[in-house]
């Protein structure tokens, strides 16, 4: 199972543009840990930063995997900057918008905006923003030969695919 | 399009160097080397190729800019060292870089040895006047 930080796709548009968004609960278990008070200050549930990370990662890695109907292996090589403004916190829906700025045989680099939405007025506020660089794993790395299945794109990256009607972009 | 300054150039490709690596700008010169100076790493070529197509409005090829593939091609690279037949792929495909540094040992692990500053200016002017 993969580690998902994305909990649906919302809006895609081929080969430039994806929205998917992650509802933030007290019950999931790294705000009991990011910080627990065992500081001795009060407990403070923040999402780490390096999880939003991760969602726009996964967000953008779909956006790229979807260029070449999945068949490529698509794998986060760079970090290339993260401006986060605002902590991401219990009882929000966070949203991740990646856009593809560049892409080749080789890789890609995206660029992302991360939200949040405010329950009173249902506006969405940014509170960041994300520009990451993928890699086409086969294409790279001196012609190093990796496994023909695509460990990348995996069960419940395909389910949500499927919830969000996005299956008919993946290649058997 | 306007004829622009080798002078130009160079400040574009640094700026370009100093987003890509997060170089420190005195650490940008012409003569640094893009690995060994200025802390590049693989996927950074990409990156560094993707910002000089936006930057000068071009469009480079994979492998036009760097060489790929070279290290897998057992006809390309002997015992760690360049073959003939390599340094004269390298020397056509990639003109404006200067091997001569290269020459004397060839060995494959000071190929980023060449790869400077003053490569990139070359092959963005080069790329202009074409």
């Amino acid at each position: 199972m993969r580690w998902m930080w994305i909990d649906a796709i919302t809006e895609f548009e081929e080969g430039s543009r994806l929205v998917a968004v992650k509802n933030l609960s007290s019950s999931e278990e790294l705000f009991h840990d990011h910080f627990d008070g065992s500081d001795g200050l009060p407990p403070d549930p923040v999402m780490p930063g390096s999880l939003v990370v991760e969602g726009m990662a996964q967000t953008a890695g779909i956006l790229v995997g979807s260029v070449n109907r999945f068949r490529e292996k698509v794998v986060l090589a760079k970090v290339s900057s993260v401006e986060l403004t605002e902590d991401a916190v219990p009882g929000q829906c966070i949203r991740y918008e990646a856009t593809i700025e560049r892409m080749d045989e080789a890789g890609a680099s995206t660029r992302g905006i991360v939200s949040r939405l405010d329950h009173a007025d249902g506006s969405w506020t940014r509170i960041g923003a994300i520009d990451l660089m993928f890699s086409h794993l086969d294409n790279n790395l001196s012609g190093r030969e990796f496994p023909e299945h695509n460990f990348v794109f995996s069960d419940n990256f395909r389910q949500i695919l499927v919830s969000a009607g996005l299956d008919d972009y993946i290649d058997d | 399009m306007a004829v622009i300054s080798r002078d130009e150039i160079f400040d574009k490709v640094k700026d370009v160097l100093e987003n890509a690596l997060g170089a420190d700008a005195e650490d940008v010169t012409m003569d640094a080397t893009l690995q060994g100076d200025l802390g590049a790493e693989s996927i950074d070529f990409l990156d560094i190729s993707f910002k000089l197509e936006q930057e000068f409005d071009i469009k480079i090829d994979q492998g036009e800019l760097f060489p790929e593939n070279l290290m897998s091609d057992d006809s390309l690279v002997q015992d760690g060292k360049l073959t003939d037949k390599a340094m004269e792929i390298l020397r056509e495909r990639l003109p404006h870089v200067d091997f001569s540094k290269l020459e004397t040992n060839r060995q494959v692990d000071q190929l980023s040895e060449v790869f400077t500053v003053e490569s990139l200016v070359d092959f963005i002017e080069r790329k202009l006047s074409a």
